[in-house]
């Protein structure tokens, strides 16, 4: 089943990418449609029915070379099954959407064929994207990473006509690969340490790689850190952390179901998954791990300061995308990978929505992305505007604090982003604490002014473009409803299983063998089973200390993720204070407040404000000036430098060298070069000759070749 | 079939003997049957060479298919193969029939242009195959000559200089080779290659014009053969005469230039240097990793500022070249394993480069390219080809470009971290330097008005190409194929080198 799941987006991809002339462009579509429908639904299955028990399914060999070994296998594990149905589900999705989407683009003229490609990119995307998660070495998984990064700049860069597309669509790629050098340096680093890339060798080995030194440039290091913080350079890239993030803003370039497919809800995903899957060597690895955790608290600070002051409703969701990837390397850097999964988890479905719902008003305000040039549009587009307003209530974390039935009650952002909070909070990470708790106050400001801007007020902008702005058809409706639904629910449901007692997610991780009580409904029902949470609960609550923790295994290599002895945080995050648990309600609340009053009691106050904090805001509207750094200290300095070593060094010295030899030492050669029609040929022909006639003479007259 | 290598090296030979012999005339038909007298010349050699791969047993390290007999005066023909050259061998004749297929539209002298890449594939056969110093030497050497013509004759206007400046820069290699060929002989007191892999050459240390030399008469023949070899790669700092002969050279001329001649320094290296002298290796091998190094970030900050297709691909050989001699001189398993693929790969990927670009040069007569732009719009199937050799030139996974660089950056980086950081730094700069020519040339809007009516390529043209894609996707994706072949032989080339140069570390210390 997993086998299908992986390839029948491949089949749809190849198909539609060199079939479409023969069965059609609408067919094409509504093949790779239908095979990710298939692909998602035998992806709920077996996430449903897995029992958490690792699975290896061997497919093929691959890359071998002495003791290196790589196949071509899928791993399956709660980590690969969780982000099968994400990456499944999403993308099913929007294939669905994207059938309404691309159905005109003005981008194109008429006759020019783009959408069996369209569609043929997303499919080869999603199969890139499953290959990174099912893989059962690190190498396979490279393959997926790049492979991801391929699809990521052929969708960027989709609009081929457009210059900026494609000057994005490279940076993307190119950025990319900053953080695949790091990736790939801790794959090497891994291999030499370990003698395998496969994760079961690789997860037996760390304890010992804990202990050992690594010599690697200047001086030697911890192994593990420093192969941990090899891989989180990867990560990063993928993820888009601070540093290197400029490409992700850039990628909305491309059309608006890919922002939401790749750049939200699955690929920039993979560095979170990445870090996840190698859960064990984080554990022994702990100033990687406070390494990660300031670069993701940093991120979602910083990220969420921009996203306060951008005017192009997709930037503004971008970035509020790369302040909740820091959210998320938070928790995996404090060590709770079962939370920071559960918040990919929500996010992809509230962030793949509120892209799908952006997109949505964007064809209906035909292409329009500026949002001073929206305003009202809630009675134009009704469901849009209800559906882009669950999504902001999730995204903000609305939901009720203190009410515990089972399960927190509130929309998926509220369940899934208070828990990494609480959990830094459990850490003893006060700079992450705090600092998330900052963002979530201008994720809520930044949110509801994007609500604000773009269905309330009174409309801005082009007079011709709002009488003619419409509702979405059908069948970008549909995907937003699902999504939806899964915004609101998704938090609650899944709240026990990931974030419930170190007993429920071990055994939903396949770290503890299902115990007693709740072996009969071990599967599906274990989700959502309140009897047994509120029992955990009570478990939780009355006791303390490491209850929990002393039960999972000290050794990595069982189940999906694994958590050294001495980390509690999981338990503890259950125990902290009330203010804690209200203080990003309060920062929730007060975000909304603020936007109110800007953008819907006070609409004169952001320009005013803007004038007045005229630095802070260039500040942030130029996106704390990466791009111009990395322009003055990155591009430009290479260019400069090719163009030295080219006209200095080759041409200059190295060329001027020889002909200098050539022509002034030995005038020999300058005859040559005066009467040089091809006369050299012959004469090196005649040099070769002479050269043999000397060399078999000399053998001869030794003796011969005995 | 006890001739099958010799058979498979002169079918070429006798090609180009029937074309000059019998073939009169230089109307449009006498050019027609030039290229198909050659078309099925260069075919029927690699249907004849794959009874050599068939036949070849990978778990047997030794040389086999051995052909031996007298030559001239006491001197004797051999020819073998092992895992580390049979691939070289079928490269080369499953390349030649697509190069034939390629300079279909010459018309400016067509039988000697046919005659000189038949001669050609015998030479390069030859060397692959040549078991002989002085045999090898010849072959070695020889091969040049038509190369020459071929940029000589049918290059663009600046050849003279360039070949020119190929001659000189081969030139001195080739002295300080023979003259290291004659101390082998003198020492060894045969020409035989297995047994002079076999012989310990002299490695005391001794003073010439007061210099110290570690590791002797080794380090000496080492640097001697390194003088031909690198100049073949070619290594930084020897590297300048190949970007100006690839933009004089014709599509044909470049595609092997790139895709075989290139590899015989690399198969020098793996052939004599490493066998033959293990110490002075072992002395030198750092310069190696740094000039490796070197090469591959100085030559893809060249690649960015090009400004003429040819040349940036040109240079983007150089840097793959680069990973080429750093996994020879990691000498592990990973390290060679990685360099013979990435050779071998690299063979249809650079093939395929120059040939896209023929292809449009052959409408355009440019190779400039700020001349191009929105080609995508024109001609969807040669974007699409292009991007798939500009991603596995990238190394991107999945392709054959990225077996090779991956296990050469794997084997480099068990013996130095340092070096293993600065290549790595190489797939940044290469996805730069590709994704922009690519950028520039392909995409875009089509706003150039000569570009207008130019039109996408000819089913000849997708024919020469397909087999290329299918290949580099095939060991891309198994690169079993390549790697259980070459792999034993490395493994017995790796072991005789570590136990060679274990005895030099024991002997240093007592």
């Amino acid at each position: 089943m997993e086998t299908i799941i992986l390839f029948a987006p491949l089949v749809g991809a190849l198909i539609a990418g060199f079939g479409w002339k023969f069965i059609g462009e609408t067919a094409a579509q509504w093949l790779t449609t239908g095979l990710l429908f298939l692909a998602a639904f035998l992806s709920w299955v077996a996430f449903l029915t897995f029992d958490g028990v690792t699975e290896h399914i061997q497919i093929m060999r691959w890359i071998e070379s002495g003791t290196l070994s790589t196949d071509w296998a899928i791993r399956m594990d709660r980590l690969t099954a969780t982000m099968l149905i994400v990456i499944t589900t999403v993308s099913a999705l929007v294939h669905l959407y994207s059938v309404g989407y691309m159905a005109h683009d003005e981008n194109f003229g008429e006759g020019e064929h783009y959408k069996a490609r369209f569609f043929a990119y997303l499919s080869f995307f999603t199969f890139a994207m499953l290959m990174l998660v099912t893989a059962d070495n690190l190498v396979q998984m490279f393959f997926g990473w790049e492979g991801v990064g391929v699809a990521s700049y052929l969708l960027i860069g989709f609009y081929y006509k457009k210059p900026t597309a494609n000057a994005a669509a490279i940076k993307a790629f190119v950025v990319n690969r900053v953080g695949d050098f790091g990736f790939a340096l801790g794959i090497f680093a891994l291999y030499m340490m370990t003698d395998s890339i496969k994760f079961d060798d690789i997860f037996a080995a760390i304890p010992t790689l804990a202990q050992q030194e690594l010599t690697f440039l200047w001086t030697d290091w911890n192994a593990a850190n420093l192969i941990a913080v090899l891989l989180f350079i990867g990560a990063m890239g993928k993820s888009a952390q601070l540093f290197l993030h400029t490409w992700l803003p850039d990628a909305m370039e491309g059309p608006t179901p890919v922002s939401a497919l790749i750049h939200a809800a699955t690929m920039v995903t993979a560095g979170v998954f990445l870090v996840c899957r190698m859960s064990p060597l984080l554990e022994y690895a702990p100033e990687a791990k406070n390494f990660i955790v300031f670069m993701g608290a940093t991120t979602a600070f910083m990220a969420a300061t921009v996203g306060l002051v951008q005017n192009d409703i997709k930037r503004v969701i971008a970035y509020s995308t790369m302040s909740q990837l820091g959210y998320m390397f938070v928790a995996a850097g404090i060590g709770v990978y079962s939370v920071a999964m559960f918040h990919l988890l929500t996010h992809a479905f509230f962030k793949a929505m509120l892209f799908l719902g952006a997109g949505s008003v964007i064809h209906g305000m035909h292409h329009e992305q500026d949002m001073r040039n929206y305003g009202g549009l809630r009675h134009k587009m009704p469901k849009t505007f209800w559906a882009m307003m669950i999504g902001t209530l999730a995204i903000t974390g609305v939901g009720i604090p203190f009410l515990y039935i089972g399960f927190p009650v509130g929309f998926a952002g509220f369940v899934s982003k208070d828990a990494i909070i609480e959990s830094a909070y459990a850490a003893q990470s006060s700079y992450a604490f705090w600092m998330l708790v900052i963002a979530a106050f201008m994720t809520s400001f930044y949110s509801w002014r994007l609500m604000f801007m773009t269905f309330y007020g009174t409309p801005r902008g082009d007079k011709h473009t709002h009488d003619h702005a419409h509702e979405s058809p059908n069948v970008m409706l549909i995907p937003l409803a699902v999504l939806a639904f899964g915004a609101v629910f998704s938090g609650m449901i899944f709240y026990k299983p990931y974030f419930g007692s170190d007993a429920s997610v071990g055994e939903f991780f396949g770290v503890l063998d299902a115990s007693e009580e709740s072996e009969d409904h071990a599967n599906a029902f274990m989700l959502i089973s309140p009897a047994n949470a509120a029992a955990e609960e009570t478990d939780d609550h009355a006791e303390d200390g490491d209850h929990g923790a002393a039960e999972w295994p000290t050794e990595p290599g069982k189940g999906a993720i694994f958590k050294a002895a001495d980390n509690h945080v999981l338990h503890e995050a259950h125990g902290v204070p009330a203010w804690v648990k209200l203080s990003p309600f309060i920062a929730m609340i007060s975000g909304f407040a603020l936007a109110f009053l800007m953008y819907i009691h006070r609409p004169d106050l952001p320009a005013k404000l803007a004038r007045q904090q005229a630095p802070l805001y260039n500040f942030l509207l130029n996106k704390w000036y990466f791009d111009e750094l990395y322009n003055a200290i990155f591009i430009k300095p290479a260019m400069w430098v090719g163009r030295f070593l080219w006209k200095q060094g080759d041409t200059r010295t190295i060329d001027g060298g020889i002909n200098a030899v050539a022509m002034g030492i030995v005038p020999f050669f300058t005859k040559w070069v005066n009467r040089a029609q091809s006369g050299y040929i012959f004469t090196y022909a005649f040099f070769m000759v002479l050269g043999i006639t000397a060399m078999i003479t000399w053998v001869t007259m030794t003796g011969g070749a005995n | 079939m006890g001739n099958l290598l010799s058979l498979t090296t002169f079918i070429p030979l006798l090609g180009a003997i029937i074309l000059a012999l019998f073939l009169r005339g230089d109307d449009a038909e006498a050019q027609g049957n030039a290229k198909w007298v050659a078309m099925g010349t260069t075919v029927a050699t690699f249907v004849v060479s794959l009874f050599i791969l068939f036949g070849f047993d990978p778990s047997n390290t030794d040389f086999q298919m051995v052909e031996e007999r007298e030559w001239l005066m006491g001197m004797n023909y051999k020819m073998g193969v092992d895992g580390i050259s049979v691939l070289f061998v079928m490269l080369t004749t499953f390349l030649m029939p697509l190069v034939i297929a390629s300079c279909w539209t010459v018309s400016t002298r067509v039988k000697e242009y046919m005659i000189a890449f038949l001669l050609l594939e015998t030479l390069m056969l030859g060397v692959f195959m040549a078991l002989d110093l002085v045999l090898f030497y010849l072959f070695f050497e020889a091969g040049l000559i038509p190369m020459f013509l071929i940029i000589g004759i049918w290059g663009g206007k600046n050849r003279i200089y360039a070949s020119f400046k190929f001659f000189l820069y081969t030139f001195l290699g080739s002295v300080l080779m023979l003259v290291a060929m004659v101390a082998m002989f003198s020492e060894a007191g045969t020409t035989d290659i297995p047994t002079l892999m076999v012989t310990e050459f002299g490695s005391e240390d001794f003073s010439v014009l007061g210099i110290h030399v570690v590791g002797g008469m080794q380090t000496l023949m080492w640097l001697a053969f390194f003088a031909s070899f690198a100049v073949k790669m070619p290594m930084w700092p020897v590297h300048t005469w190949l970007p100006d002969a690839h933009v004089q050279a014709p599509t044909a001329g470049s595609v092997v230039l790139a895709a075989i001649l290139l590899k015989m320094g690399g198969y020098g290296f793996l052939r004599f240097s490493l066998p033959m002298f293990p110490i002075g290796s072992e002395v030198m091998g750092d310069l190696v990793l740094w000039l490796s190094a070197i090469a591959i970030i100085y030559t893809s900050l060249v690649a960015l500022v090009q400004e003429d297709m040819k040349k940036l691909i040109a240079y983007s050989s150089v840097a793959h070249m680069g990973y080429v001699t750093m996994g020879i001189f990691a000498v592990n398993q990973q390290g060679i394993d990685g360099a013979i693929f990435q050779m071998i790969s690299h063979g249809f990927i650079s093939g395929a480069l120059f040939l896209l670009v023929g292809v449009i040069y052959d409408r355009m007569h440019t190779r400039e390219i700020d001349a191009y732009g929105g080609l995508v719009n024109r001609m969807p199937a040669f974007a699409l080809i292009f991007m798939f050799f500009t991603m596995a030139n990238v190394g991107l996974p999945g392709t054959s470009g990225f077996v090779g660089e991956f296990l050469v950056l794997m084997g480099i980086f068990q013996v130095n971290t340092w070096v293993a950081m600065f290549a790595t730094t190489g797939v940044i700069l290469s996805a730069a330097y590709a994704l922009w020519l690519y950028r520039r040339v392909v995409m875009g809007d089509l706003i150039k008005e000569s570009l207008r009516t130019i039109t996408d390529m000819t089913t000849r043209e997708r024919f020469i190409f397909a087999p290329l894609v299918f290949m580099t996707l095939l060991l891309g994706v198994y690169p079993a194929l390549v790697l259980d072949i070459i792999g034993p032989s490395v493994a017995a080339l790796v072991e005789n080198y570590d136990m060679a140069t274990a005895g030099m570390h024991s002997a240093g210390t007592h």
